[in-house]
């Protein structure tokens, strides 16, 4: 491949998730053969994306607008704030339609290898929004893991003296699991979170 | 080269699209790293949670590589306490301590034995916390700096102890420590020799974690450069909290 062009594009391509130096290549001949129709228009939605879209300062998402749409929407509840760890998982939770409340993203969870502690995460943020009168529950989404565990755990301590409840989502048999294909780590969580039936 | 063993997950971080390194301690191996292929996908994810037991086989060409490990789980310890926050503190906190306390790939059976032990007890004792900070003290000695806390350093007696030389690492009786009272330890009751079966409070658990804490930091850590690990210092923080309002 010559150019320091390609090269470069490549390069950076190359450093996207599920692109590899190869996979990236096969990309950049693609965008070169189709210069008019997906180049310069990729060109342009990167560099209007780029001016654009910035974290809002309320809840840590990626949005156009100031603050984000989810927290400028008076068709949302006010009153529940869900805590998630990225703008990926709030991407996730707004495909469940019977949530309609808000979002704040941590921007990670506790970790010491990653260097990240509770200075790096949105956690004082979270605790003002909590204190605000309209909230009464706080809903903590963070991965079923020790590190997200821990970090829900540390983010509950910070609650304290918040007038709220803090709820977190249930850890269990996901739908469509067979019991025979799943760890011995799930079953333990979900036996441990079984609940009553009611009898006819 | 390739082995196989027993091992405690310390910690996982991902590498690259799917891939995980691991850092476990084993019996015959100490602390060891590897790849795991596939370690941060959706299958393996689980297993390599801090605290999992696992079966693991290291392969490498030469002994000094990195090498990869395929692993199975043999016991998930890790999802029975992500409910409580105590337990799941200290249990990243011991796995964050051994990962900065132990040296890699050197032997420590009798580390790999406590570690399993304190793990029983996250799971069945309802003073895990005290067996945490025996923990701690277990995981001092193991490395050579057992603390002697029997006798008087100064005078010799057996009781009465309530201090802690910060040098020496040997217990002080109060009259002997009253005019350094200042410059020592605290040694709280349920850590001395004649300790009986009473709990210890959280205040208790909280100066036994300042004690051990003290020469963890200053004979293991910081003559590498290092530091107690933030997980720790949660635990300690929590602790304190607790001492201050109700129970753990």
């Amino acid at each position: 491949m010559h150019g320091a062009e390609i090269e470069r594009l490549a390069q950076l391509l190359a450093k996207l998730p599920g692109l590899g130096p190869r996979s990236a290549k096969r990309a950049v001949l693609q965008l070169l053969k189709k210069k008019e129709t997906l180049l310069r228009p990729l060109a342009d939605a990167l560099l209007k994306a780029a001016d654009a879209v910035h974290e809002c300062t309320i809840c840590g998402n990626l949005d156009t607008t100031q603050p984000c749409y989810f927290c400028s929407d008076p068709k949302r509840d006010e009153t529940a704030i869900c805590v998630v760890e990225d703008v990926a998982d709030l991407w996730a939770l707004e495909r469940v339609i019977d949530y309609r409340g808000r979002f704040h993203v941590l921007g990670g969870v506790l970790s010491a290898l990653d260097g990240i502690g509770p200075d790096e995460l949105r956690i004082s943020g979270l605790v003002s929004r909590a204190k605000s009168e309209t909230v009464h529950e706080i809903i903590l989404a963070t991965s079923a893991t020790v590190d997200g565990q821990t970090t829900a755990h540390y983010v509950v301590d910070r609650l304290a003296g918040c007038d709220v409840m803090v709820t977190r989502l249930a850890h269990g048999l996901p739908v469509g699991g067979e019991l025979d294909y799943l760890d011995e780590g799930t079953l333990n969580t979900a036996l441990k979170a079984r609940r009553a039936v009611d009898l006819p | 080269m390739q082995w196989t063993d027993d091992a405690i997950v310390l910690s996982a971080r991902k590498y690259g699209e799917s891939a995980a390194i691991l850092h476990v301690l084993t019996p015959e191996h100490g602390r060891h790293a590897g790849l795991v292929r596939g370690g941060a996908g959706r299958r393996q994810r689980g297993n390599l949670q801090a605290g999992n037991q696992l079966a693991v086989t290291w392969r490498g060409r030469l002994d000094e590589q990195l090498g990869s490990f395929t692993v199975e789980m043999t016991a998930a310890r890790a999802s029975h306490w992500l409910d409580d926050p105590g337990r799941l503190g200290a249990l990243t906190a011991a796995a964050a301590v051994v990962e900065a306390a132990l040296p890699e790939r050197e032997s420590h059976p009798e580390v790999y034995g406590d570690f399993c032990a304190l793990l029983d007890a996250l799971d069945q004792d309802p003073e895990w916390a005290r067996a945490y900070v025996r923990w701690e003290l277990a995981l001092l000695a193991d490395l050579g700096y057992g603390l002697d806390l029997g006798h008087c350093a100064s005078t010799g007696v057996t009781d009465n102890l309530i201090y802690v030389s910060p040098k020496s690492g040997r217990a002080v009786s109060a009259d002997a420590g009253a005019p350094y009272r200042d410059k020592l330890l605290a040694l709280p009751d349920f850590l001395r020799a004649d300790a009986g079966g009473v709990p210890p409070d959280a205040a208790a658990l909280t100066a036994g974690l300042v004690l051990t804490g003290h020469f963890l930091s200053h004979h293991v850590l910081e003559p590498h450069g290092g530091h107690l690990p933030p997980a720790r210092l949660r635990l300690v923080d929590r602790l304190s909290l607790s001492a201050t309002t109700s129970g753990i």
